[in-house]
C-alpha cells in the first residue's frame, strides 16, 4: 500500500510538468525579465538610450541616503499605506461580517455585488469621480449645503484626507473580499457555544471570530499596504500640491525626468522596506491570529 | 441545579409548526433522553431552552426562574454540539478554560478547574493538544469537559455521540452516563438512537411533527405505548388493527385477540393492539398447549434471520407479516415455508386508541 503511494506521488509529478510550463514561462516573461533589467538600470549612471555613454554606479542608491527628502516621503507613503489599510480594517471588516453572518441568500449577492463593483470599474474614472465630489461646489459641498440650514464650505479636494478617501475606496474590496472568506469559514456553532459558555457577544467577537479570521485580516492588510504605499494615480490626482508621496517621486523618474536608474534604485529600496516590515509583522501577527 | 419546566411552547418557522404545544418538566438531576425523527423538532426544543431561539408562545423555566427574557449568556447552561464547536485555534486546555476566562475568573482557579475537568473526562494530559490532533472520541470528551467546567444548571447535548462508530459510542454513552451521576447534573439528551435513549435515560420524551407524542421512564413508554407511532418507533411492534370489545380487539376476519394493558377503549371503537415481537412464542403447534386465554394464531415461516444471540422469524398471517423474535437457547430451528402457532399472553398486548 505504502509502496503503491509512494509510486503514484513520482509518477505525479512527471505528467504535471507540460501543465506546469506555460505558467513558468509567464512567469519568467512577464516577471523575471523585466525585474532583472530594472536591477540593471539602478545600477546604471544613465539609460543606456541613444547611444549615451553609462557606466557602473551605486550612486542611484546612494542618493536615497544622501538627500532627506527621500526618506520623509517614504516616511510619509508608510503612514499613508498604514492609516489606509487601518482605515479599510475598519470599513472592510464589518461590512464582511455582515455579509458573512448576517445576510442570507439574495440580499447577501446583491450586497456583494455593491462591494466589488469599484474593481470593475476603471481607476482613473474611479479618482476622478471622487475629485467631483469632493471639490468646492461639488456634489458633497452642494449636497450638505441643501441639507443643512448654515452655510458650510467642504473642499477637500487637494487633501491628505481626499488622498486617503479615494485609496480606500479603491482598496477596501479586497479587505471586504479576504475577511469574508475566512468569516464565512467559520461555523455558527463556534459562536453558540462560546456563547453558551457565558461569553457576550462582544467577547465571542474578540476571543473567537478576530482570532480565526486573521489569517483574512492579514492577507488583507499585505494587499492593501504594500500598493498603497507605492500608490502614486490618487496622491497626484486628488492630493494636488500635497500629494508628493514616495511612489509620485518614482513615477515622476520615469514619466517627466526620464532618470529610470534613480526611480529603478527607489523603488527596489521600497521593495527592500516592505519586505522587512512584512517579516517583522509576520511573526507578531501570528501570535495575534 | 436546577430542573427545567417547558410549559405550552410553540415555535414556528413561516408556516411550519417545529414546536406545538410542547410541555415536559425535566426533573432535576435527571437524564431525560428526546427522541423522535429527523425533523420532529428536537433541536429546536433544545434551542429554545438554551436561548438561541426564543419561542412563540409559552414559558420555559430554569430552575423556577422564568428565562424567556434571559439570553443564552446568562442562563447558565452547557451545551454539548453534535459537530462539537471546539475552538480551533485554541489549545484543548484554553478550550475547556474559555467559560471560566469568560467569567474573569482568576488564574489560579482556571488552572485547577481545568484539570478537574479534563481528568473527569479522562484527558488530563493532552490539555496541550490542538483539537485537530484529537480523535473523534477525545474531541467528544473535550466538549463534555468545556460544557460542565463552568457548573451549568443544566447539561444540553444535541446527538453528541452522532458521528462517533458503534463501539465508541457504547463507551461514551458509559462514560457520559457516570459523568452525569457524578456530578448530578439535570441532562437533557437528544438522540436518533431508540437503544442509546432506552439505555441512559431515566424518562424518555418522543417528539413527532413537533408534538410531544408520550413521556415518561423507558420501561413505562415500552411497555404501554399509547400510539402506534410510540410503539414502533420505540423498540418494534407487531400492530393488529379491529374494533373494541372492551377487554380486547376483533379484527376483520372475526379473530379475537384479547388485551390487558393499555387504554381502555369503548366497545365498537376503533382500536389497535401491539405486541413487541419477543414476547410471542412460536411453534410447530405438536407442543404443549399454551395456558389458557392466551391468544393463538397461525401461520407460516416466510423469511429467518439469524443473529448470533437469536433469531428473528417472518411468518406470514392473512395478508399480514408478524415478526418474531426467538433467543437462541439451542432448541430446533423452525424452516421457511413451515407451518406456525403464534401465542402469547393478555398481558403482552397493549390497547391502543385508534388516533
Ligand atoms: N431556522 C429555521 N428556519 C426554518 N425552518 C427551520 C429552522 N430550524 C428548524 N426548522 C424546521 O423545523 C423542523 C424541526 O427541525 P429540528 O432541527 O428541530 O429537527 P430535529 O428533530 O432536530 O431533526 P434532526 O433529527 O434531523 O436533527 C424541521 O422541519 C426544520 O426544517
Ligand atoms: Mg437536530
Amino acid at each position: 500500500m505504502a509502496d503503491q503511494l509512494a509510486i503514484g506521488s513520482r509518477r505525479g509529478l512527471k505528467p504535471a510538468l507540460p501543465l506546469l510550463l506555460p505558467a513558468y514561462l509567464w512567469l519568467t516573461v512577464a516577471i523575471f525579465l523585466p525585474l532583472s533589467a530594472m536591477v540593471f538600470f539602478s545600477f546604471m549612471t544613465d539609460l543606456p538610450l541613444a547611444g549615451k555613454e553609462w557606466t557602473f554606479t551605486l550612486g542611484n542608491y546612494a542618493a536615497f541616503f544622501s538627500q532627506s527628502l527621500y526618506s520623509t516621503l517614504l516616511l510619509s507613503s508608510l503612514r499613508l499605506g498604514l492609516e489606509v489599510t487601518l482605515w479599510c480594517v475598519v470599513i472592510g471588516y464589518p461590512a464582511a461580517y455582515v455579509l458573512a453572518k448576517v445576510l442570507k441568500g439574495r440580499s447577501r449577492e446583491a450586497i456583494f455585488l455593491l462591494v466589488i463593483l469599484p474593481f470593475w470599474s476603471n481607476g482613473l474614472v474611479r479618482i476622478f469621480s471622487w475629485a467631483m465630489v469632493l471639490r468646492e461646489g461639488g456634489i458633497l459641498d452642494t449636497a450638505l449645503n441643501a441639507v443643512l440650514p448654515f452655510k458650510i464650505n467642504i473642499d477637500l479636494m487637494y487633501s491628505y484626507p481626499a488622498v486617503i478617501i479615494g485609496l480606500v475606496h479603491s482598496y477596501v474590496p479586497y479587505m471586504v473580499l479576504t475577511c469574508y472568506l475566512t468569516l464565512q469559514a467559520i461555523d455558527d456553532s463556534l459562536i453558540e457555544a462560546g456563547r453558551s459558555l457565558g461569553a457576550s457577544r462582544r467577547q465571542v467577537l474578540w476571543r473567537v471570530i478576530i482570532p480565526l479570521s486573521m489569517p483574512g485580516l492579514i492577507a488583507g492588510a499585505a494587499l492593501i499596504f504594500v500598493p498603497v504605499v507605492g500608490s502614486f494615480m490618487e496622491p497626484r490626482i486628488l492630493g494636488g500640491r500635497t500629494g508628493t508621496f514616495y511612489g509620485t517621486v518614482i513615477e515622476d523618474q520615469f514619466v517627466a525626468v526620464f532618470n529610470w536608474p534613480l526611480g529603478a534604485a527607489l523603488s527596489f529600496i521600497l521593495l527592500a522596506v516592505v519586505l522587512i516590515i512584512l517579516a517583522l509583522a509576520a511573526p507578531v501577527l501570528r501570535r495575534a491570529g | 441545579m436546577a430542573g427545567v419546566q417547558v410549559a405550552n411552547v410553540s415555535r414556528s418557522f413561516g408556516a411550519h409548526k417545529a414546536l406545538d404545544n410542547v410541555s415536559i418538566d425535566f426533573a432535576d438531576g435527571g437524564f431525560y433522553a428526546l427522541l423522535g425523527p429527523s425533523g420532529s423538532g428536537k433541536t429546536t426544543l433544545l434551542r429554545q431552552i438554551a436561548g438561541f431561539d426564543f419561542p412563540d408562545s409559552g414559558r420555559i423555566a430554569i430552575g423556577g426562574e422564568s428565562v424567556e427574557r434571559v439570553p443564552v449568556e446568562k442562563r447558565r447552561i452547557g451545551m454539548v454540539f453534535q459537530n462539537y464547536a471546539l475552538f480551533p485555534n485554541m489549545s484543548v486546555a484554553d478550550n475547556v478554560a474559555f467559560g471560566l476566562s469568560v467569567r474573569g475568573e482568576a488564574k489560579a482557579t482556571i488552572a485547577t478547574e481545568v484539570q478537574r475537568a479534563l481528568d473527569l473526562v479522562q484527558l488530563g494530559k493532552l490539555g496541550g493538544r490542538k483539537p485537530h490532533q484529537l480523535s473523534g472520541g477525545q474531541r467528544q470528551r473535550v466538549a463534555l469537559a468545556r460544557a460542565i467546567v463552568t457548573k451549568p444548571r443544566v447539561l444540553l447535548l444535541d446527538e453528541p455521540l452522532g458521528a462517533l462508530d458503534k463501539a465508541l459510542r457504547v463507551d461514551m454513552q458509559i462514560e457520559l452516563k457516570r459523568i452525569q451521576r457524578e456530578i448530578g447534573i439535570t441532562t437533557i439528551f437528544v438522540t436518533h438512537d431508540q437503544e442509546e435513549a432506552l439505555t441512559m435515560s431515566d424518562r424518555i420524551g418522543i417528539l413527532r411533527d413537533g408534538r410531544l407524542v408520550q413521556e415518561g421512564p423507558p420501561e413505562e413508554i415500552y411497555d404501554r405505548p399509547q400510539s402506534e407511532f410510540a410503539a414502533t418507533f420505540l423498540g418494534d411492534a407487531n400492530i393488529f388493527r379491529g374494533d373494541a370489545t372492551g377487554s380486547g380487539i376483533k379484527l376483520p376476519d372475526g379473530t379475537t385477540i384479547a388485551a390487558s394493558t393499555g387504554a381502555s377503549v369503548p366497545a365498537g371503537a376503533k382500536a389497535s393492539c401491539a405486541v413487541r415481537p419477543e414476547r410471542i412464542r412460536i411453534s410447530t403447534g405438536a407442543t404443549k398447549p399454551d395456558p389458557a386465554g392466551a391468544n393463538m394464531l397461525t401461520g407460516q415461516v416466510s423469511k429467518r434471520i439469524f443473529a448470533g444471540n437469536n433469531s428473528t422469524y417472518f411468518v406470514d398471517r392473512d395478508g399480514q407479516t408478524l415478526k418474531v423474535i426467538v433467543q437462541n437457547t439451542g432448541a430446533e430451528r423452525l424452516a421457511e415455508g413451515q407451518p406456525v402457532v403464534l401465542s402469547w399472553s393478555p398481558g403482552s398486548t397493549v390497547l391502543i386508541a385508534a388516533a
